[in-house]
């Protein structure tokens, strides 16, 4: 089962080494890994997903919070998160079936970024399932390269009752 | 003041009244400047990975800090064998080496390496300072990380122009972040689940108790234990880690258990109800096969510091996060006295005696027995690695915590005679006997010239039977006979050796001679270097193959 551990860091040099040396020592799997700075400059955050059992995750959690760099873990798998992840893929498309491509990401709210001869660059952002959709539904036209980021994700804000 | 003063006022700060280490292009600007401070030794080692075995060996005896320097590149990567040792052991250490100037970092200047990187996966953690003003947080910080929470050693990484930066900080004011001080502080026990283990022994019908380093790390009271057994009236088994915590020659000591542990603690394990294992994080040398370790236990509770080891291997009924030492001081005040008469008498009757094969001339076990006669309340003893290491496990009965001193988690060959230099200068009083083997020994026998030169009274036994006998051992059992490598032809003459460095030699040949001799060598003030010619046949037994469970234990050929 898919994990997601959000971890925030002390802003040093050597930290995402760090994170990422102890993931390939106690060998666990990395699906994505997310960083960047946060409100506070001199913290970090990492949003990373592993791929492993309750037991697995767990040690990753006690283990990425004993590294002295780490400030806090947190598995957000069980709570109620958003996620995002941004996709960028260059379709093939000529003047056929470029109309066509245009109206399936309107369907998406994906938006085309770029116009070549003979293809185009789409820009989407999503939950891992509509990302998977988006690729499926162009894959008949030629997919030619594809980027993503790993997933970005954040807990709900409590509603008000 | 300049960074190298900085860094000496603080490391004196911090009590370091011994330092192991040699110099090099980047450090001598430290080097320079440690004449104006006397409350600091220096010992000169020969090799870097005797220097950080020789701060393991006296971080281990006296339970403070062992601190090295090295310079950079080469220097710093001969240290790394020594704390990715001490790494494993939970061994509280401060490594100080020095790296190339700022300007030159990343361009592969001369003895550059990239030693944060190289160290990061086999320490608790590293610091790269960049300016010397740094120098009181970060040293500070270096000592509460290294010996706080389950202790590790700490690498710091300083480059050459820090050392000549002329800077005006107070050194006096280094302090802890506030986070990191949260971070490893010790919790509290909680009461509660201290008095719910109590009540599990207490319900037991057949509990039992294993230690482990942390235990040997942190106890202090030595009686504590042999109390806490005798009123929960159930055995105790020290791991490899742990030998000597607890008093042996009673019905509760049942010695070690694991892959070469005694019949008694590994038929104990397999048959008990409720284990309690405390400062231990079941390795596998102590597991053997983790699917049919302990399979009787209804209840496993385990003990430690490090919230990370708990479930790691074995997932306990009841896990409990806290220093092992405070548990047992809470544990001893409210055990209600128990009774596990059948039980105890179950244990008594495993026992077994591993025979030495007939006709032997020096065999190992009564060998060791001579050994332990001058094995008093004091006498630290340091192994190496390998046969003898397992039979001075077996047969050497040490009287207290940090008093036998072994590389358990990394098996590091070598390891035995600096930790016992750096053993000697913690206590320079008190007997120290290191066990090593003809292959462990020749890995850091360099180190023998401070020995010569600090005279110090290292009884070096050296149990010599001409090759590589654990994996030799391994050879006759599993691969046939095959023995690829292991026998060490062209031993060089110990005679002479010893006699280079002004060192007392002796040879024994036989158990007669043990009787005679050993007297002499062993109480004697002087340094002395003993030549065992062990039996060459001698194996390591009880011996539970790798793969099996410890049930499936085997008490000789």
């Amino acid at each position: 089962m898919k994990h997601k551990v959000a971890v925030l860091v002390e802003n040093n040099p050597g930290v995402l080494a760090k994170v990422a040396n102890l993931f390939s020592r106690r060998g666990y799997n990395i699906d994505s890994l997310v960083v960047s700075d946060t409100e506070d400059k001199s913290i970090s955050r990492m949003t990373i997903v592993v791929d492993g059992d309750e037991k697995t995750v767990e040690q990753v959690t006690k283990q990425l919070h004993k590294l002295v760099d780490v400030i806090k873990v947190n598995d957000l798998t069980h709570d109620d998160t958003v996620c995002r992840q941004l996709l960028l893929v260059r379709v093939a498309a000529d003047r056929e079936t470029r109309g066509e491509i245009i109206q399936l990401m309107d369907i998406f709210r994906a938006r085309i970024i770029d116009i070549g001869r003979r293809s185009l660059i789409i820009e989407a952002t999503g939950d891992e399932s509509k990302i998977e959709a988006i690729l499926k539904s162009l894959q008949p036209f030629g997919i030619q390269e594809i980027v993503k980021t790993g997933i970005s994700a954040m807990v709900r804000s409590p509603k008000e009752k | 003041m300049l960074g190298a003063d900085i860094l000496l006022h603080c490391l004196e700060l911090h009590g370091v009244d011994t330092v192991f280490g040699l110099p090099g292009g980047v450090v001598i600007p430290l080097y320079d400047r440690l004449k104006e401070f006397p409350n600091i030794h220096h010992v000169l080692v020969r090799h870097e990975q005797g220097a950080a075995h020789a701060a393991d060996g006296y971080a281990r005896a006296t339970g403070k800090v062992g601190v090295c320097f090295a310079t950079s590149g080469p220097g710093a990567t001969n240290l790394v064998t020594g704390i990715a040792t001490a790494n494993m052991d939970s061994i509280p250490m401060v490594c100080i080496m020095g790296q190339v100037v700022k300007e030159l970092l990343g361009k592969d200047g001369f003895q550059e390496a990239h030693m944060t990187g190289i160290c990061q996966p086999i320490c608790k953690h590293t610091y790269a300072v960049t300016d010397a003003a740094q120098l009181p947080d970060i040293v500070a910080e270096a000592f509460y990380v290294a010996s706080n929470g389950r202790p590790g050693p700490v690498v710091i990484d300083i480059p050459k122009d820090v050392f000549v930066q002329d800077v005006q900080v107070p050194y006096d004011t280094g302090t802890v972040r506030n986070r990191i001080e949260m971070k490893y502080k010790p919790c509290q026990v909680n009461k509660e689940q201290v008095m719910k283990v109590a009540s599990y022994i207490k319900e037991a019908e057949k509990p039992m108790m294993v230690v482990g380093g942390g235990v040997n790390n942190r106890l202090e009271n030595r009686d504590l234990l042999y109390s806490i057994a005798q009123k929960a009236d159930m055995p105790v088994a020290t791991t490899l880690m742990a030998r000597g915590v607890f008093p042996d020659g009673n019905p509760y000591d049942i010695g070690m258990p694991g892959m070469h542990g005694t019949v008694e603690a590994n038929y104990t394990v397999q048959h008990c109800d409720c284990l309690v294992a405390v400062g231990m994080r079941f390795d596998d040398r102590v597991t053997s096969n983790v699917s049919g370790f302990a399979p009787n236990a209804k209840r496993i509770i385990h003990v430690d510091i490090d919230a990370a080891e708990i479930g790691k291997t074995v997932k306990p009924t009841y896990p409990l996060v806290a220093d092992s030492a405070d548990f047992l001081d809470a544990l001893a005040e409210v055990l209600q006295p128990c009774e596990h008469k059948a039980w105890m008498e179950e244990v008594q009757q495993s026992r077994y005696e591993v025979k030495s094969p007939a006709g032997s001339v020096l065999p190992p076990k009564e060998t060791f027995g001579f050994i332990d006669k001058y094995v008093d309340e004091n006498t630290i003893v340091v192994t190496d690695v390998g046969q003898h290491q397992m039979w001075a496990a077996l047969f050497l009965n040490t009287k207290g915590p940090r008093q036998f001193i072994t590389s358990g988690g990394l098996g590091t060959m070598g390891f035995g005679f600096p930790a016992a230099i750096g053993s000697q200068f913690g206590f320079p009083n008190r007997n120290v006997i290191l066990i090593t083997g003809d292959g462990s020994f020749q890995m850091n026998m360099q180190e023998l010239a401070i020995m010569k030169q600090f005279k110090l009274p290292i009884k070096i036994c050296l149990m010599n039977n001409g090759f590589l006998g654990m994996v030799h051992q391994w050879q006759k059992l599993f691969f046939n006979g095959n023995y690829s490598a292991t026998i060490l032809d062209s031993a060089p003459n110990w005679e002479k050796l010893a006699d280079a460095y002004d060192i007392k030699y002796m040879r024994i040949d036989t158990l007669e001679q043990c009787d005679e001799k050993l007297a002499a060598a062993l109480t004697s003030n002087e340094g002395w270097f003993i030549d065992f010619r062990i039996d060459a046949g001698a194996d390591v037994y009880p011996m539970v193959p790798a793969g099996k469970t410890l049930d499936d234990i085997l008490v000789g050929e």
